[in-house]
C-alpha cells in the first residue's frame, strides 16, 4: 500500500522545498503597452508613464522603478507629480483622481496609492460639469487646480481632496470684465491649460478652448489680464521670468503674448504659423525655453501641412536658424523638456527632451550638436519587429560579454554620449550575480543580445541576417536622407519598424555556445546560419549547403513559400556574429528545432519533414532523415493550413470583438451610473452566455494515430554523449522527437581533433522509439550515473562543470506533452513515469532543467524540471525521480501568445511577453532573484523653491 | 505466481499427462508434467516441433471434459487445459488459413460430432451459414462497466479498450449545466457532458454510452473544475484505456446492484466495501497497469519490440524473467513473424496476460460487449 501513499508528507523534504522554491513575478522589460500618459518631476528626477490598463510605471536612474496599478483598469490620462514631494496625481478616463506616494519601507521605497477622488457637481448638474480637463497642482503643494469642461476651475484640498468650494473660479467671474463683442461669441467653454505664474505663485494663467487666456489672481479672485485668442487654443507655456508667455492653436499657429501691469489687454507679439502657409495641422503642445546666448528653444508638437505631412507623428525644435522636425514611427503621446530647474539659475538652458510614442521613447540630447538621440538604458523596445522567438543564455563567460558589447558598440556610434538625464533615486539592489543574455528573434530576420542581468533590459548588440540573401528592399535605403534646403526639415528617429520587408527572414530558432562563440539561426524559410564572433568587419563568402529532406518522397508539391535567394560572391559584415555557413531546408518550411554542438562542430536542424545534421567543420551534410508519413498531405504541401489559420484567427478576432464592446462599455459609464453600467454588463454577459448554450462548443475525444497531420514535425533536438549501443563504449548521439511521439536516436562517429577534417563524420541510425501514447514530444535529456542531466558541450572543458559520471548506467528522459518518462540506456526499457495529463488535464508546453540553490545553505543545490503546461501553470518536477514538487498559476490560460513565448533560464527564472512590447520576469527560485530595490529620497526642499517648476507639472490633457 | 492449479496434482501419481495431438491426418503422442505445463508459447513451439510444422501458422484447440471444442491461445487457457485434462488432453490442430472458427465455442457439447466432422472435412461446413465474427484469439474486451457495486446506482464506469480496435473512439463532449442537490437547495453547476456519437465508432458500438450522459471522472479523477479542453486533453491522454464515470442521461436502465449474476466476482468482491477511496484507487492503478504495455523501440533497424519495464523490484520479478524469456523465444525464431508484427498497432494483449495481475474476463465479472 506504500505506493498509494500521496507524495510530500515527509516533513524535512517539505522544510528544503520551502528553502527551494519560491515564485515572484518581480519586474516587466520592456515598453510599456499601449501608454496614454506621461508625466515628469524635475525635483525627483523621475519620470511616469500611465497605460491604458490603468497601469503607472516610474523610472529614474537605471535600476529605479517603480510600478502601480489602479484597480479600476482604466486609461491613466494625465500624470501629474506634486511640486518638491514623493508624490503624485493621476487623473483617469472615468474623471477620477488618485494621489500616490512614494513611500520607504523597510530601506527600499514603493509605490502606494494613497486617496482617490471623483469630483461631483451640484445635484442635477450635466456630467460635463465636472468632467476635468486640466490639472495644475499649485506650488504650495496643498491644492490642486482642475479645470472643467463647463469653463468653472475647482479648487480641492491635498491630501485630503476636500473641495474649497468658495474658491471656485467660475466662467462667469472670468468672463465679467470681457468686452461685450468678443463673449458673446464665445460663451462658456472648457478649459483646455492651466499654468502658474513661474515667480508669482499668486497668478495663474487660465487658457479655454475658444482662445480666450485670462491671468487671475489668486488674491483678489479676479482676472487681472485678459487676452483675446483668435483661434482655437491648445496648449500654453509660460517663459521663465513670466514677462511673456506662448500659446498655441489648433490652425498650426503659435503666437507670443505679453505681460505687464499697463496693458491688461495687450495684443499679441507675435503670430507665426511655422509651417504655413497651405492649411496646418494643430500645435497641440509647446515649450519655450530660454539659454545662455539668447536664442531660445522653441519646441512644439504638429503643425505640419495637412496635406502633404498631416500623417506624420512630429514634433520640431527650433533653436535659431536650426529647425529640425523630428518624425517619430508612431504617435506621440506627450513629451517634455529636461533643464535646469536650479532657482537661481537665469536661463532654462534645456538638456535633452524625451518623447514618448506610442510604440518607443525617444530621448533626444539637445546640448550636442545636430541633436543625436540618446540610447536608453530601460524602456526598450522589444518589438521594433515582432518577436518571433527567444533564447536565454545564463553566466556569460566575461570574454564572450566584453566582445559582444564592443561589437554593439560599434552599431551604436549615431548615439549620444550624453549620460542617461532621468536619474532619480538609488538603486540599492545588489549587483546581478551573474551575466545573463536574452536573444530575441525577430520578424525581420534581426537577433537582438540582451543583458537580462539586471533590472534593466539593455541592448547590447544587434544580428541582422538579412545581408545573406537578396530580398528585395536594399538595406541601405531605409534611412531618407534629405537635402539641405527640404521642407519640413523632418528627420526620422527611433527604431520601432513593425513592416517586414519578406516574413521568410524571420527568426525561429536560435542557439548560442557561450564557451565557443558559435551561433546558430534558423528562420522561417527553411535557413539554418552558423556564425562565428568576429571582432572586426569582414568580408567573405559564406558556404551554402541544401538539405533535401524528403529524399525517398514523390510526386508531392510544396505549396508554401520559395527558399530565399542567396547573394552570390563575398558579403561585407559587420563586426559582430558572422555567418560562415548557410543551410537551406529544402522544402523550405520553418525550421521546428535547432541544437547545437560545439565541441563536435555539428548542427541540427529539423522541419516539418525531417530533420538533417551537418558538420560545420568540413562543410559537408552527414545525413538526413524523413520523418514524414507518406499520407500527410497538409505538411507535404506546406504552410497551406493557413486557410484553417486564418479562419480560426478570424473567429478570434470576432471574439475580441466582442469583448472589447463589453469592456469599452465599462470604459464610458461615467461614475454616477457605474451600478447601472455593470448591471447592463451583467445582463450582456448572461446574453452571451445563453447564446453559447444554444451552440455548444463541442470537442471531439479521439485517440492519436500514425495517420494524423504533422506526426513528423521535429519538436527537438539534443546531443548526448552517452550509451547508445552497449553498456562499455559510450559515444556521441543525436535524439530527435516528433510531434507524433517518436524518439530516433543516431549513432554518430566525430573523429578526433587530429584527424577531424580528413575523416568525415558518419552517422547511424541506433534507435527508434515510438511512444504509444503518441503525444508531441517536447523534450529530451540523458542524466547521467549521478542522475545528473549532462553537461552542455565545452562547459567541462572549461572547468565550469563536473565532468559526467560515466560509470554508472544513464537513463534517458523522454518529455511528451502528456507525460514524463526516464528508460535505461543502452537497452531501453522503462523505468518511471509521470502521466501529467492524465491526471491533470494540462498539456506540457515548455520544460527545462533549472538548478535551485537552497536559501539557507550555500552548497546544497539540486537539479529539477521546470514545467509550462498549458493552462499557464509552472510546475517543478523533482529528477530523476518525476515527483510533483510545486505548482505556481503564473499566465492566464488564454494568454496564447506569452504562454507561447516563455523561456526558462538555467537558474530558475524566467519570461514571458505580457504584450507584444514586454517581458514579465518571474522567479521560481529563492536564491536567484532579479527583482528592483531602490530608494528616493526627498532632496532638500529650500523655502523659496517652489518658483521654479516644471513645464510637464502642469502638463497637456491630451494624450 | 501461475494460479493454483485445482486438481493439478490430480489422480495421476507421477503428475504426468498424456498428450494426443491431431494435425490434418497425423496423431502424435507425448507426455507433459502437470504441475509444470509451462507457457503456451514453449507448447505451441513443442506441437510445431512434433508435427514438424515449424513455419505453419496454426490453431490450436482441446476438448474440454464436456466435449467441447476450445481453443487454446493464451497462458491462462493452456493451463485451464492442462488441469482439467483427465486423463488425456487431445489437442486439434488447424491451419490458420483454413481454419474454421465457428467449430469453436461452449455450446458444442449436442453438436460434438459434428464438430469433430467438421474439424475434419471443414468443406463440408459450407452449406451452415455460420455468423462468421472472428478468430476467437483475436477476441479482445471492448467495453465493460466495472465498479458495479461501489458505485451509486444513478452511475455507471465504463471502461473503453481501444488498443487492439481500429475503431475511433467516436465521441464528443461539450460544457453543459447540471443541478445538483446542495445544503442550499437545488443549485445549477457546469458539467462535462457527451454531445454526439460517431455512428460505428467504439462509444456507440458499445451502447454504454449515449448523448447528454453527464461526464462525471475520467480514469478515476473528478472532472467537477475542470474545462472542457482539460477534460478533453485527460480523456485523450487517457485514450488507450479510457474509463469514464457518467450520470447517464436515460437512468432507466442502471445495473441493479443485488443481483450479482455478472455485476461481481473476483476481483469485485474482495473490494465490496461501501465505497471506498482505496479500493476505487486500487482499482485504477491497476487499470493502469493493464494499460502499461505502451512503447515500442526498434534497434538498429530491426524488428520493432515494446519496451520491457526496468528494474525488477521484488514483486514484479517474475514477469520480467518471462517478457526475456519471450524476447529469446522471439528471436530464436519459434514464434512466426506474423505473431510479433507490432506495425497493426496491435501489440498489446499476448504479452498482458503475463501481467501476474491481470484478470482473466470470466474473474473480471464485466459485462463484455461486443
Amino acid at each position: 500500500m506504500r505506493r498509494f501513499l500521496r507524495p510530500g508528507h515527509d516533513p524535512v523534504r517539505e522544510r528544503l522545498k520551502r528553502d527551494l522554491f519560491q515564485f515572484n513575478k518581480t519586474v516587466e522589460h520592456g515598453f510599456p503597452h499601449q501608454p496614454s500618459a506621461l508625466g515628469y518631476s524635475p525635483f525627483l528626477r523621475l519620470m511616469a508613464i500611465g497605460t491604458r490598463s490603468g497601469a503607472i510605471k516610474l523610472y529614474g536612474a537605471p535600476g529605479v522603478e517603480f510600478m502601480g496599478l489602479h484597480e479600476e483598469n482604466n486609461t491613466v490620462m494625465q500624470i501629474h507629480f506634486i511640486p518638491d514631494q514623493c508624490q503624485l496625481v493621476t487623473l483617469l478616463d472615468d474623471n477620477s483622481l488618485h494621489l500616490w506616494s512614494l513611500k520607504q519601507h523597510s530601506g527600499a521605497s514603493e509605490l502606494r496609492e494613497e486617496h482617490r477622488f471623483t469630483l461631483k457637481g451640484p445635484p442635477g448638474s450635466p456630467p460635463s460639469a465636472t468632467q476635468i480637463t486640466a490639472v495644475l497642482p499649485h506650488s504650495s503643494r496643498d491644492v490642486l487646480y482642475l479645470g472643467t469642461e463647463s469653463g468653472n476651475i475647482f479648487v480641492v484640498e491635498l491630501p485630503s481632496f476636500r473641495v474649497l468650494e468658495d474658491r471656485t473660479i467660475t466662467s462667469e467671474a472670468v468672463l465679467q470684465r470681457v468686452p461685450e463683442d468678443y463673449c458673446n461669441r464665445r460663451s462658456c467653454e472648457l478649459v483646455e491649460a492651466l499654468r502658474e505664474h513661474p515667480k508669482n505663485p499668486d497668478q495663474i494663467l487660465i487658457g479655454y478652448s475658444r482662445g480666450l487666456i485670462v491671468l487671475w489672481d489668486l488674491q483678489n479672485n479676479k482676472a487681472t489680464h485678459h487676452f483675446l485668442g483668435s483661434q482655437q487654443l491648445e496648449n500654453l507655456y509660460w517663459q521663465r521670468d513670466g514677462s511673456k508667455f506662448i500659446s498655441c492653436h489648433y490652425d498650426g499657429s503659435y503666437t507670443q503674448w505679453p505681460v505687464s501691469s499697463d496693458n491688461r489687454q495687450p495684443e499679441p507679439l507675435e503670430n507665426l504659423v511655422p509651417y504655413g502657409p497651405f492649411p496646418c495641422k494643430a500645435i497641440s503642445k509647446i515649450y519655450w525655453h530660454t539659454t545662455k546666448n539668447g536664442l531660445p528653444y522653441i519646441i512644439f508638437q504638429g503643425g505640419m501641412p495637412r496635406a502633404s505631412y498631416g500623417d506624420r507623428h512630429s514634433i520640431s525644435v527650433v533653436h535659431g536658424s536650426q529647425q529640425t522636425a523630428f518624425d517619430f514611427t508612431s504617435r506621440v503621446i506627450d513629451f517634455f523638456i529636461i533643464f535646469s530647474s536650479e532657482p537661481t539659475a537665469e536661463f532654462d538652458d534645456p538638456s535633452a527632451m524625451v518623447v514618448l510614442a506610442e510604440e518607443e521613447l525617444v530621448v533626444i540630447d539637445l546640448k550636442t550638436a545636430g541633436w543625436p538621440a540618446v540610447h536608453p538604458p530601460y524602456l526598450a523596445s522589444l518589438h521594433c519587429s515582432a518577436i518571433t522567438c527567444s533564447h536565454h543564455v545564463s553566466n556569460i563567460p566575461l570574454k564572450l560579454w566584453e566582445r559582444i558589447i564592443s561589437a554593439g558598440s560599434k552599431q551604436n556610434i549615431h548615439y549620444s554620449n550624453m549620460p542617461w538625464p532621468i536619474d532619480g533615486g538609488t538603486n540599492i539592489a545588489p549587483d546581478p550575480p551573474q551575466r545573463d543574455l536574452l536573444l530575441t528573434g525577430h520578424e525581420d530576420g534581426t537577433v537582438r543580445f540582451w543583458d537580462a542581468s539586471g533590472v534593466c533590459l539593455h541592448l547590447l548588440y544587434k544580428l541582422s541576417t538579412v545581408r545573406v540573401f537578396l530580398t528585395d528592399a536594399d538595406p541601405n535605403d531605409n534611412m531618407n536622407t534629405l537635402g539641405e534646403d527640404e521642407w519640413p526639415p523632418l528627420r526620422k528617429v527611433g527604431t520601432f519598424d513593425p513592416y517586414s520587408d519578406d516574413p521568410r527572414l524571420g527568426i525561429q530558432k536560435i542557439y548560442l555556445c557561450k564557451y565557443s562563440g558559435y551561433l546558430a539561426v534558423a528562420g522561417t524559410a527553411g535557413q539554418v546560419l552558423v556564425m562565428e564572433l568576429n571582432d572586426e568587419d569582414a568580408e567573405h563568402v559564406v558556404d551554402h549547403a541544401e538539405a533535401d529532406l524528403l529524399q525517398d518522397q514523390e510526386g508531392y508539391r510544396w505549396k508554401g513559400h520559395e527558399k530565399l535567394k542567396t547573394r552570390d560572391g563575398p558579403v561585407r559584415f559587420e563586426a559582430g556574429f558572422q555567418p560562415f555557413v548557410l543551410v537551406q531546408c529544402q522544402p523550405p518550411a520553418v525550421v521546428t528545432s535547432l541544437a547545437l554542438h560545439s565541441e563536435w562542430k555539428l548542427v541540427a536542424f529539423g522541419t516539418s519533414h525531417g530533420f538533417g545534421l551537418f558538420d560545420h567543420q568540413q562543410k559537408r551534410l552527414v545525413f538526413v532523415k524523413c520523418t514524414l508519413h507518406p499520407s500527410d498531405q497538409l505538411a507535404l504541401e506546406g504552410p497551406l493550413s493557413r486557410v484553417k489559420s486564418l479562419k480560426k484567427s478570424l473567429r478570434q478576432s470576432f471574439r475580441r470583438i466582442r469583448r472589447s464592446r463589453v469592456s469599452s462599455r465599462k470604459r464610458r459609464g461615467g461614475s454616477g451610473n457605474a451600478s447601472e453600467v455593470q448591471e447592463a454588463n451583467a445582463k450582456f454577459d448572461q446574453d452571451t452566455l445563453q447564446e453559447m448554450e444554444l451552440a455548444p462548443v463541442q470537442r471531439k475525444i479521439e485517440a492519436r494515430s500514425a495517420e494524423d497531420s504533422f506526426t513528423g514535425f521535429v519538436r527537438t533536438l539534443y546531443f548526448a554523449d552517452t550509451f547508445l549501443r552497449d553498456s562499455s563504449r559510450h559515444c556521441p548521439s543525436l535524439w530527435a522527437g516528433t510531434n507524433g511521439g517518436t524518439v530516433y536516436a543516431f549513432c554518430l562517429r566525430v573523429p578526433p581533433a587530429e584527424r577531424r577534417m580528413d575523416e568525415p563524420v558518419r552517422a547511424e541510425q541506433a534507435k527508434e522509439i515510438q511512444l504509444m501514447h503518441r503525444a508531441p514530444v517536447v523534450g529530451i535529456l540523458v542524466l547521467d550515473g549521478r542522475s545528473t542531466p549532462l553537461p552542455e558541450p565545452l562547459e567541462v572543458a572549461h572547468d565550469l562543470s563536473k565532468s559526467p559520471d560515466m560509470q554508472g548506467s544513464h537513463q534517458l528522459l523522454v518529455v511528451s506533452e502528456e507525460q514524463f518518462k526516464v528508460f535505461t540506456l543502452p537497452k531501453v526499457s522503462s523505468k518511471l513515469k509521470l502521466k501529467l495529463t492524465a491526471l491533470e488535464g494540462c498539456r506540457v508546453r515548455k520544460v527545462t532543467v533549472a538548478n535551485f540553490g537552497s536559501c539557507k545553505t550555500d552548497d546544497y543545490s539540486e537539479n529539477d524540471l521546470a514545467v509550462l503546461t498549458n493552462l499557464g501553470d509552472i510546475q517543478i518536477i523533482s529528477l530523476p525521480f518525476l515527483k510533483l514538487q510545486i505548482r505556481y498559476p503564473c499566465i492566464r490560460k488564454e494568454d496564447v501568445s506569452g504562454i507561447a513565448s516563455c523561456v526558462f533560464t538555467k537558474y530558475g527564472q524566467g519570461f514571458y511577453l505580457i504584450s507584444p512590447s514586454e517581458f514579465e520576469r518571474f522567479s521560481l527560485s529563492t536564491k536567484w532573484l532579479v527583482e528592483p530595490r531602490c530608494v528616493v529620497d526627498m532632496p532638500e526642499v529650500t523655502s523659496n523653491n517652489h518658483v521654479h517648476k516644471s513645464g510637464m507639472e502642469n502638463a497637456a490633457r491630451k494624450s | 505466481m501461475n494460479r493454483p492449479h485445482r486438481g493439478a496434482a490430480g489422480s495421476r501419481g507421477l503428475g504426468t499427462m498424456e498428450v494426443k495431438s491431431k494435425f490434418g491426418a497425423e496423431f502424435r503422442r507425448f507426455s507433459l508434467e502437470r504441475s509444470k505445463p509451462g507457457k503456451f508459447e514453449e507448447f505451441y513451439g513443442l506441437l510445431q516441433h512434433v508435427h514438424k510444422i515449424p513455419n505453419v501458422d496454426v490453431l490450436v484447440g482441446y476438448t474440454d471434459i464436456h466435449g467441447d471444442l476450445l481453443p487454446i491461445n493464451n497462458d491462462d487457457n493452456y493451463h485451464k487445459a492442462v488441469s482439467t485434462a483427465n486423463p488425456l488432453l487431445r489437442i486439434f490442430i488447424q491451419r490458420k488459413e483454413d481454419a474454421d472458427y465457428s467449430a469453436f465455442g461452449t455450446d458444442t457439447m449436442t453438436r460434438k460430432k459434428n464438430v469433430l466432422s467438421n474439424v475434419l472435412r471443414p468443406d463440408n461446413h459450407k452449406k451452415k451459414p455460420h455468423i462468421v465474427i472472428s478468430m476467437p484469439q483475436d477476441f479482445r474486451p471492448v467495453s465493460s462497466i466495472i465498479d458495479v457495486d461501489i458505485l451509486p446506482e444513478t452511475h455507471r464506469r465504463v471502461r473503453l479498450y481501444k488498443y487492439g480496435t481500429d475503431k475511433p473512439l467516436g465521441f464528443y463532449i461539450r460544457d453543459g449545466s447540471s443541478v445538483r442537490v446542495t445544503p442550499h437547495g437545488l443549485e445549477k453547476v457546469p458539467g462535462i457532458f457527451i454531445s454526439r456519437l460517431v455512428p460505428g465508432g467504439l462509444a456507440q458500438s458499445t451502447g454504454l454510452l449515449a448523448v447528454n450522459d453527464e461526464v462525471l471522472e475520467v480514469n478515476g479523477i473528478e472532472v467537477s473544475g475542470k474545462s472542457l479542453d482539460q477534460v478533453t486533453d485527460m480523456m485523450i491522454a487517457n485514450s488507450r484505456n479510457l474509463i469514464i464515470t457518467v450520470r447517464p442521461a436515460n437512468q432507466r436502465n442502471n445495473v441493479v446492484r443485488n443481483s450479482r449474476t455478472s455485476g461481481s466476482s473476483g476481483q469485485s468482491t474482495e473490494s465490496s466495501l461501501p465505497s471506498s477511496t482505496p479500493n476505487i484507487l486500487a482499482n485504477f492503478l491497476q487499470g493502469e497497469e493493464e494499460s502499461d504495455e505502451e512503447d515500442i523501440i526498434i534497434e538498429d533497424s530491426g524488428e520493432p519490440q515494446q519496451i520491457p519495464k526496468a528494474e525488477p523490484t521484488s514483486e514484479s520479478l517474475e514477469s520480467l524473467t518471462q517478457i526475456e524469456l519471450l524476447h529469446e523465444s522471439t528471436q530464436n525464431g519459434f514464434l512466426p513473424s506474423s505473431e510479433m508484427n507490432h506495425s497493426a498497432g496491435s501489440i498489446s494483449m499476448e504479452y498482458e496476460v503475463q501481467d501476474p495481475n491481470h484478470k482473466s474476463l470470466e474473474e473480471d465479472g464485466t459485462i463484455i460487449t461486443l
